[in-house]
C-alpha cells in the first residue's frame, strides 16, 4: 500500500541527509509506528507519504502511485490523511463542523453529501456534540479529534499522525490513540510517528530510526527485546518493559507478551 | 476578550438575521447611497425611518448603537466645530468681529453629524446582526463576479476566515509571552507612553516570529487537507437567497425611490 523503494532525501542547504536509502512497505490495514529521538528522521519519512516532501532519490508509491507525479498529488492526499503535532495550527475556522468540512469543500463534493461526511466524521471521534463549538474553546485532546475527524470526512485509506500526541497532556494523549486504535479496529491503515515508546505497545510492527536510517523493525515484542540496539537510538523500551526485564533478573518467570502493566500485574498475580 | 472573534455579533433569530449576509450588505450599500444622496438635513428623515425600521425588526437592543457610536464622538465634536467655524452664510447670528456665527454654519454642522451618525449606525447594523463567519462568506459570493477580472475574492475571504480563526490563539500567545518576559523581570506597568510603548517589543517580536511558524504548519496542514485554492470548491452552507431577502431588497429600493421623488419635488 505504502512503498518506499531506496529513497534518500537532503533538505536544501543541510550538510547531511535526513533520509538515507530508507526501504519501507507498510501494508493495508496495518498499524506501524515510527519511533526515534528528535532529529532520527521520522517525521521526514512521515512528509513523505503524502507527498509533502519529494525524494532526492528513490520512489514512494502509494496505492500504486507515485508522489512525485504531480497530477496525482491530490488523489494520494485524499487517501493519506494527516494529523500534526500543534492542534492549534492545523484547524482553519473558527467553527468545529466548518474545519471539518474543510476537506471536503476543497475536493469541490456536493453540500449534502458533505454534511453527511462531517456528522460522520465527528460521530467516528465521538465529538458530535461539539459541531457547533468554536475551536479555541476546545481541550488539546478534543482539537486534535477534530483534527482527525477533518481528515476522515476526506475518507482516507492511511491516516498518518506526525507526533500527534506530543503536545497533549496524559489524558488528551489517552484519548488520541483512543480514537486512533478504533480506527484502526474499524479498518483503517495506520502510520503513528511519536518519540513515545509507550505509544507503540498497541501496534502491529515498530519501525526504529536513527539518524535518518531505519535501525530496527519488527513486533512491539521484537523491538523490545533488544534494549542494546534502542539504546543506540537515544530510545528505551517502554517502563513496564524494563520492570518486566528487572523483575526476570532477580528471578520472576514471565512471559515476552507482557506489555502493559494490566498484562504484567496478571502474570505477577494470576487470579 | 477572547470572544473578540464574534466582533459586535449579537446571536438572535429575528428576520433580519435570518437574512442572506449578501441581501444585508447590499442593503447596507443602498442604505449609505440613501445618506449621501440627501443634501438638507430634513430629508434625512428618509434614511433615518429606514435605520428605525430595521432597528425594531432586528430586536437590537438601542443601547449597542449607541455604543458603537462611543469610538466616534471625539470625531463628531471635532467635525461639528469645524464646521461651525469655517462655514460661511448670511443669516449672522452672532458677530463677534474676527468670526460670525451663521445659521448656515450651524444647519451645515448638524447635517454632517447626522450624516456621520447615521453610516456608522446603519455599518453597525450590518455587523450587529451578521455573524464574522456570515459575512466573511457573503463577501466572497458577492465579489465572485470580479474574478473575471483576476479579483482574489476566494483568497480574500479565506484570509479573512483564517485572521478570525487565528485571533484567540494569538491572543493567548501574547499573553504566554508577556507572562514569559515578566517573569524574566520584564516590566509593562511603569514608566510614561515611550516608555510603555517600547516595553512592549518583547512581546511583539516573538509574537511575530510564532506567528510565522504558525502560518507554515496551517499551509501543510492546509495542503494536506486538499486545498488547491478556490477553483472548484463547495461549501458546507450553501447561502440561500430566500423571499424574505427579495423582499428586504425591494422595500429597500422603494425608500430610495422615495428618497428621489421628495428630493425632485422639492428641490
Amino acid at each position: 500500500m505504502i512503498q518506499f523503494d531506496h529513497v534518500t532525501f537532503q533538505y536544501e542547504k543541510a550538510e547531511t541527509p535526513a533520509l538515507t536509502d530508507v526501504s519501507l512497505v507498510i501494508e493495508q490495514g496495518e498499524f506501524v509506528t515510527i519511533v526515534g529521538h528528535n532529529g532520527s528522521g521520522k517525521s521526514t519519512l512521515a512528509k513523505h507519504i503524502n507527498g509533502l516532501l519529494l525524494p532526492t532519490e528513490g520512489v514512494v508509491t502509494v496505492c500504486g502511485m507515485r508522489t512525485d507525479h504531480e497530477e496525482d498529488t491530490l488523489a494520494i492526499r485524499q487517501k493519506v490523511g494527516m494529523a500534526f503535532q500543534n492542534p492549534d495550527n492545523q484547524l482553519v475556522t473558527t467553527v468545529v463542523e466548518e474545519d471539518v468540512a474543510f476537506g471536503p469543500e476543497n475536493l469541490g463534493i456536493a453540500p449534502n453529501e458533505i454534511r453527511v461526511r462531517v456528522d460522520e466524521a465527528l460521530a467516528a471521534v465521538g465529538m458530535s456534540d461539539y459541531a457547533t463549538f468554536a475551536v479555541h474553546h476546545l481541550s488539546g485532546g478534543q482539537k486534535q479529534r477534530i483534527a482527525i475527524a477533518g481528515i476522515l470526512a476526506l475518507k482516507p485509506e492511511i491516516l498518518v499522525l506526525d507526533e500527534a500526541s506530543a503536545m497533549l497532556d496524559p489524558s488528551g494523549r489517552a484519548e488520541l490513540l483512543e480514537t486512533v486504535s478504533k480506527l484502526h479496529d474499524e479498518g483503517m491503515t495506520v502510520v503513528m510517528v511519536t518519540q513515545y515508546m509507550e505509544e507503540t505497545v498497541g501496534c502491529d510492527r515498530v519501525v526504529v530510526m536513527n539518524g535518518g536510517r531505519i535501525v530496527l523493525t519488527g513486533t512491539p515484542t521484537e523491538v523490545f527485546q533488544q534494549p542494546e540496539l534502542l539504546a543506540e537510538s537515544n530510545l528505551v523500551p517502554p517502563e513496564t518493559v524494563r520492570i518486566r526485564d528487572t523483575l526476570r533478573t532477580i528471578g520472576f518467570t514471565l512471559s515476552d507478551r507482557v506489555l502493559t502493566a494490566e498484562q504484567l500485574a496478571e502474570e505477577l498475580c494470576p487470579s | 476578550m477572547r470572544d473578540i472573534t464574534l466582533g459586535q455579533y449579537v446571536a438572535g433569530n429575528s428576520v433580519i438575521h435570518k437574512l442572506d449576509p449578501r441581501t444585508k450588505i447590499a442593503m447596507m450599500i443602498l442604505y449609505i447611497v440613501m445618506t449621501f444622496l440627501v443634501k438638507k438635513i430634513w430629508f434625512m428623515a428618509i434614511p433615518f425611518a429606514y435605520l428605525v425600521l430595521e432597528l425594531i425588526l432586528s430586536g437590537i437592543s438601542l443601547r449597542y448603537i449607541v455604543n458603537s457610536l462611543k469610538p466616534i464622538r471625539f470625531l463628531l465634536i471635532f467635525m461639528f466645530l469645524l464646521n461651525l467655524f469655517f462655514t460661511s452664510g448670511e443669516h449672522v447670528w452672532l458677530d463677534l468681529g474676527f468670526w460670525k456665527l451663521t445659521g448656515e454654519a450651524v444647519m451645515q454642522s448638524c447635517f454632517l453629524s447626522v450624516r456621520i451618525i447615521l453610516l456608522v449606525a446603519g455599518a453597525s447594523m450590518l455587523t450587529l446582526t451578521t455573524s464574522p463567519i456570515a459575512l466573511t462568506d457573503g463577501i466572497e459570493r458577492l465579489f465572485m463576479p470580479l474574478k473575471v477580472f483576476h479579483f482574489p475574492a476566494h483568497e480574500l475571504a479565506m484570509m479573512m476566515t483564517i485572521a478570525l480563526r487565528f485571533v484567540p490563539t494569538l491572543m493567548d500567545e501574547s499573553e504566554k509571552i508577556r507572562n514569559a518576559q515578566m517573569s524574566r523581570g520584564a516590566d509593562f506597568e511603569s514608566g510614561n507612553i515611550f516608555k510603555r510603548v517600547k516595553s512592549m517589543i518583547p512581546i511583539l517580536i516573538p509574537l511575530f516570529v510564532s506567528s510565522f511558524r504558525k502560518a507554515d504548519e496551517l499551509a501543510t496542514a492546509m495542503e494536506s487537507r486538499c486545498y488547491h485554492g478556490g477553483d472548484g470548491r463547495t461549501r458546507l452552507h450553501q447561502l440561500r437567497f430566500q423571499k424574505t431577502d427579495l423582499f428586504a431588497i425591494l422595500i429597500t429600493l422603494l425608500f430610495v425611490a422615495v428618497l428621489i421623488v421628495t428630493l425632485v419635488l422639492f428641490s
